[in-house]
C-alpha cells in the first residue's frame, strides 16, 4: 500500500513537470524558478538540520565499542573498532562513511533444525555501496554542466566511468549500477517480510524518485537525445545567476530536471539527511576514552549528592557498633 | 513457572513472519506474564518519585496522572535539548532493517515490535507527530501517530522487553542505538507512574543500604565471615577481609549479588583468596557495598545518585584508587558515565599495581580498575602459584556480558584469566561472541520471575550457543564476568542446554591458587570433590 502510495506520487511529479513545460509552457518556472528555489531549499534546510542536531549537547561519552579495549600492553588493542584517540576515531567514521563498516557485519539469523543460525547477509552491504558511489560519480559527471571550461578531473571521472565504450552516446557504468543498487533496495523493501513490515511511504518516495531520476535522465540520454550544449546554456545561467531559457531544450529534459528539484526540496525534511546525521551519531564518532579523559556534561547537576555516610551511619549505628564495625561517631 | 513451554515447543512456536496487520493496528498484550510487577507505591514515596500508586498493568485503568499527555511530551521535549543522541537516531532511522534481526527478543519471540528498529518505531510515531512539521501535517503518510493510553501501554510493555544491550547498535550504520531510545522512553514512563518493582526496590535498597539486596552493614559483615569460614574449611587457611576501615590502599567495590547469591559467592570468595594471596591492602565498604547500578535503568538522575557513593566512600575512607569486581551495567557506568557525572576524582591515584608496579593509564581518569585488568597483570609477571589441574573437571566457555563487551571493549582481559587458569576452554560459535555477544535477557532489571517465558525466549540465542558447545565440546561450565549473569543464566542454562553451570571468573581463579601454607585440597569452592580427590 505504502509502495502504491509512493507510485502514484512519483507518476504525479512527473506529469505535472511533462503537462508544466509541455501544455502550458511554464519552462521560466521548471527552468530557472524552481531549481534556484530547490538548491537554496536544500542549502538552507540541510544547514538548518545539521545546526538544530548539533545545538543539543553529548552529555554522555557513549561509544558502542565493537572490538578489545586499549588495556594492558600484552593485549592486543582492536584501534578502529574501538578507538581511544581522536586519530582511531577518524579512522573509524572513514571506514563507516565511506565503506559502510556496521553493515558489513551483517547476518541473517534463523532456525533450522532446533538451532538458531547466522548466516552472512553482505547483499545489503553490497548493494547500497553500488547505489551510493554510483549516485556519486553521477553527480561528479554532472558537474561539467556547471563548469566552464570544464575541470580536468571531472572528464576523468566521465571517462572512467564510460570506460567501456559501449554504444553511443557512451554508457555509463554508474547509470547501469544506480538502478542495479536501487532496483535491489527496493525489491528487498517489497519482498521481505520484516522490512516490508516497517516500511512507511517516506521509504518509498524517495527510492522511486531516485529510480524516476535515473530513468530520466537515462531516457534523455539515449532515447530523446536532448540537446546538451542547450542544456550548459541553461545550467551556465543558473549558476551565473543570468539566467536563459534557451532554444531547443526539450520536454523530458524538464521532466528530469522537476524530479531533481523535488528531491533537493525534500532532502532535507527526510530521512535522507543520514547522510549528513551520520557524522554526528554519538556512538560512532566519540573516541571510548572516557575512563582516561574527563568529558563534560553541560547539565551535569553538582546538587545531586548520595544518600550521605552520615545518614547510613545514623541508621545502623547501633548494630555497627555491635558487629565491631568501625565508626565516625560512638553514639 | 508452571505454564513455562517446554524449550522445543516454545522454539517451534516462533515465526518470524509478520502478522498481516500493520503494527499500530495492533494493540500491546497486557495480560500477566508480559510485563514486570509494577513498582510498589512505597519504593516510589521513599524516591520523591511521581504518582505512588498500587496498579495493575492487567487492569483497563492505570490511574495515570490527569495530565499524562502534557507530561510525556514535556519530558520528550526535554530530553530532545538534552541529549544529541536521542535525537539523531529519532530522525536519522532509514529502516534498514539491518538491526531487525539482532535482537535476541525478537529472535525468540519473533514479534516484530521487539525488532529494535521498531521498538524505536513506537516512540519516533510519537516524535514525528509531536516534533516535526511533516508528521503534524500527513499522519498516516510519514508514520506518525497520536499518544493515547494504548501507545503508554505498549511503550511499557515493549520497552521493557529491551535489556539495553546495545547488540543493534553494533549493526546499525548509523550506530542507532536503541537502548539509548529505551533508556528515554523508561524515563518517560517514570514521570507517569509507570514503573516496575525488579529496578525500584533495588535503587531505593542500594540508596538506603548501599546495596541493591538492602542487607545491612552488621548482616554484610556476617556473610563475609560465613564465607571466611568456608575457605578455612576448604583451604585450612583463615584470612582477613577488612570492612570499612580506613587507612588503607585500595577500596574494593564489587556488585553485591557476590556477596549474596549462589554461584556469585564464590566468586567473592576467589576475590579473597586472590587479596590474602598477593597481600593486598584493601578495604570492603558496607556503604558502597554495590557495585550494579539499577539506577541507570531508572534516570540519569538516579544514576549519578548511586554512583556517587563510590567517590564518596573512597574519599572518607581515603583510599588512593577503586578496584571494581566482576559486574555488567556496573562497569557500563564506570566506562560511560561516572568520571562525567561524578568526577574527577582528584583526590585518587592512577590505578597502580602495588604488587607488579604496572600503571594503568586505562583508568587514569577514573581511577578505577576492574578486576581482570588487574589480576591479568599480576599473571602475566607471574605473580601468582596456580594450579590449574584443580579446574579440571571443568570445561569451560566464556559469555560475554553484554555491558563489557559493547560499552567498554572488555573481551580479552578476562579470557587471559581463564586460559591461565583453565586447561579446557572452548569458545562458543563466533556470531555469538565478544562484540557480538548475545544477552542473558534479564539485564536492565528485567530478571525477574513473572516473566519467565520472556526471559527464556530471549535467552534462546545464548541457550542455543552454549547447548552447542555443550553438545560439541561436553562444555558443562559457563563463566562470566557480571552479577546479573551469574543470577539469569542459571536458570537460562538449565532451559536450553541443562547440565551446564555458570560461575564468575574469579571463581576458577580461586579454585587455581596456591595460598601460602594451605592444606591439599580435596573439594573446589562450591565443596565438590576435586578430580582424583572423588571419595
Ligand atoms: S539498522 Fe539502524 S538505520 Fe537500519 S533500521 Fe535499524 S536503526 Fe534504522
Ligand atoms: S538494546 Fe538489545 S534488547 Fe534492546 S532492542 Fe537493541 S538488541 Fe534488543
Amino acid at each position: 500500500m505504502n509502495a502504491l502510495y509512493s507510485l502514484v506520487l512519483v507518476f504525479a511529479l512527473v506529469l505535472i513537470a511533462l503537462f508544466g513545460v509541455g501544455t502550458a509552457h511554464m519552462a521560466g518556472l521548471f527552468g530557472i524558478a524552481l531549481p534556484l528555489v530547490a538548491v537554496a531549499v536544500f542549502l538552507v534546510g540541510f544547514a538548518y538540520r545539521i545546526i538544530k542536531w548539533a545545538k543539543s549537547p553529548v552529555p554522555f561519552n557513549i561509544t558502542t565499542t565493537g572490538g578489545q579495549q586499549k588495556s594492558l600492553d600484552f593485549i592486543k588493542h582492536s584501534k578502529f573498532d574501538n578507538p581511544v584517540t581522536p586519530g582511531q576515531t577518524f579512522i573509524r567514521m572513514l571506514l563507516e562513511v565511506l565503506c559502510f563498516r556496521s553493515l558489513f557485519r551483517n547476518a541473517k539469523t534463523g532456525i533450522q533444525e532446533g538451532q538458531v543460525t547466522y548466516a552472512s547477509a553482505k547483499w545489503l552491504w553490497l548493494f547500497s555501496l553500488l547505489f551510493h558511489y554510483s549516485f556519486l560519480l553521477i553527480i561528479i559527471r554532472h558537474m561539467r554542466l556547471f563548469f566552464e571550461p570544464v575541470p580536468a578531473c571531472i572528464n576523468f571521472v566521465a571517462m572512467l566511468d564510460g570506460i567501456f565504450q559501449i554504444g553511443a552516446p557512451r554508457l555509463y557504468m554508474s547509470d547501469i549500477l544506480i538502478l542495479v543498487g536501487l532496483g535491489f533496495l527496493l525489491a528487498r523493501r517489497l519482498w521481505d517480510a520484516k522490512v516490508r513490515y516497517i516500511s512507511l511511504v517516506t521509504d518509498y518516495f524517495p527510492l522511486l524518485l531516485i529510480i524516476s531520476v535515473a530513468l530520466s535522465g537515462i531516457y534523455m540520454r539515449f532515447f530523446a537525445h536532448v540537446d546538451i550544449p542547450a542544456v550548459k546554456q541553461l545550467t551556465m545561467g543558473l549558476v551565473t545567476f543570468h539566467p536563459v531559457i534557451p532554444a531547443g531544450v526539450s520536454v523530458p529534459f524538464y521532466v528530469h530536471l522537476f524530479l531533481v528539484c523535488t528531491l533537493l526540496i525534500y532532502f532535507p525534511f527526510s530521512k535522507l539527511m543520514h547522510a549528513g546525521g551520520v557524522f554526528l551519531s554519538p556512538t560512532r564518532n566519540m573516541p571510548n576514552n572516557p575512563r582516561r579523559v574527563h568529558h563534560e556534561n553541560p547539565w551535569n547537576d553538582p546538587s545531586i549528592k548520595p544518600h550521605s555516610y552520615e545518614d547510613y551511619e545514623n541508621d545502623f549505628r547501633e548494630p555497627m557498633i555491635e558487629a565491631g564495625l568501625p565508626v565516625e561517631k560512638k553514639s | 513457572m508452571a505454564d513455562l513451554p517446554k524449550a522445543e515447543e516454545l522454539l517451534k512456536s516462533i515465526n518470524y513472519t509478520p502478522p498481516s496487520t500493520p503494527w499500530m493496528d495492533i494493540k500491546a498484550d497486557t495480560s500477566p506474564g508480559n510485563w514486570c510487577y509494577p513498582a510498589k507505591a512505597e519504593k516510589l514515596e521513599y524516591l520523591g518519585f511521581p504518582n505512588p500508586r498500587e496498579w495493575n498493568p492487567a487492569d483497563q485503568d492505570w490511574k495515570l496522572p490527569e495530565n499524562w499527555q502534557d507530561i510525556v511530551h514535556q519530558g520528550f521535549k526535554e530530553r530532545l535539548d538534552k541529549y544529541r543522541s536521542l535525537k539523531i537516531f529519532m530522525d536519522v532511522c532509514v529502516r534498514c532493517g539491518a538491526c531487525a534481526d539482532k535482537c535476541h527478543f525478537f529472535i525468540g519471540s519473533g514479534d516484530p515490535k521487539n525488532m529494535p528498529v521498531l521498538r524505536a518505531e513506537l516512540m519516533r510515531s510519537i516524535y514525528r507527530k509531536d516534533f516535526t512539521m511533516a508528521g503534524k501535517i500527513l499522519s498516516t503518510l510519514t508514520g506518525s501517530r497520536v499518544m493515547t493510553e494504548d501507545v503508554l501501554k505498549e511503550w511499557f510493555i515493549y520497552f521493557y522487553q529491551c535489556t539495553e544491550c546495545r547488540r543493534c547498535s553494533l549493526f546499525c550504520p548509523y550506530g542507532i542505538d536503541t537502548a539509548e531510545v529505551t533508556m528515554m522512553a523508561r524515563e518517560l514512563l517514570h514521570l507517569c507512574g509507570v514503573n516496575i518493582n525488579w529496578i525500584l526496590e533495588p535503587v531505593s535498597n542500594c540508596n538506603r543500604t548501599g546495596n541493591h539486596l538492602g542487607i545491612q552493614p552488621h548482616a554484610f559483615k556476617d556473610i563475609v565471615e560465613f564465607m571466611v569460614d568456608d575457605i578455612e574449611e576448604i583451604t585450612g587457611k583463615r584470612i582477613n577481609v577488612p570492612l570499612n576501615e580506613k587507612g588503607h590502599e585500595i577500596l574494593f567495590i564489587t556488585p553485591s549479588g557476590d556477596v549474596f547469591a549462589d554461584p556469585g559467592i564464590y566468586t567473592f570468595m576467589g576475590y579473597l583468596m586472590l587479596f590474602d594471596h598477593i597481600g593486598l591492602d584493601y578495604t570492603l565498604s558496607t556503604y558502597a557495598s554495590e557495585g550494579g547500578n539499577f539506577g541507570l535503568f531508572t534516570s540519569s538522575e538516579m544514576m549519578k545518585k548511586l554512583n556517587a557513593k563510590m567517590y564518596a566512600e573512597a574519599k572518607r575512607l581515603g583510599v588512593k584508587w577503586i578496584l571494581g569486581g566482576e559486574c555488567g551495567h556496573m562497569w557500563r557506568v564506570i566506562n560511560q558515565y561516572m568520571d562525567t557525572m561524578n568526577g574527577p576524582a582528584d583526590f585518587l591515584q592512577v590505578p597502580k599495581s602495588p604488587i607488579t608496579g604496572t600503571v594503568f593509564p586505562a583508568a587514569a581518569q577514573t581511577k578505577m580498575l576492574h578486576i581482570t585488568e588487574f589480576t591479568a597483570d599480576l599473571m602475566k609477571h607471574n605473580k601468582l602459584k596456580l594450579d590449574p589441574s584443580r579446574n579440571d573437571h571443568l570445561r569451560v566457555t566464556f559469555h560475554d556480558s553484554c555491558n563489557p563487551a559493547r560499552a567498554m571493549g572488555l573481551m580479552d582481559e578476562p579470557r587471559y584469566v581463564i586460559k591461565n587458569v583453565v586447561k579446557n576452554f572452548f569458545e562458543m560459535p563466533e556470531q555469538t561472541i565478544r562484540e557480538q555477544t548475545f544477552c542473558c535477557a534479564g539485564g536492565s532489571g528485567l530478571n525477574t520471575d513473572e516473566i519467565m517465558e520472556i526471559r527464556m525466549r530471549g535467552g534462546l540465542p545464548r541457550g542455543n550457543a552454549l547447548k552447542s558447545v555443550r553438545d560439541e565440546h561436553d562444555v558443562n561450565m559457563l563463566s562470566c564476568i557480571c552479577a546479573i549473569d551469574r543470577a539469569t543464566l542459571p536458570p537460562l542454562a538449565n532451559y536450553w542446554a541443562p547440565g551446564v553451570d555458570v560461575c564468575g571468573v574469579h571463581e576458577l581463579v580461586g579454585n587455581a591458587l596456591i595460598l601460602d601454607g594451605e592444606k591439599e585440597r580435596e573439594v573446589d569452592l562450591r565443596q565438590e570433590p576435586l578430580p582424583g580427590k572423588e571419595g
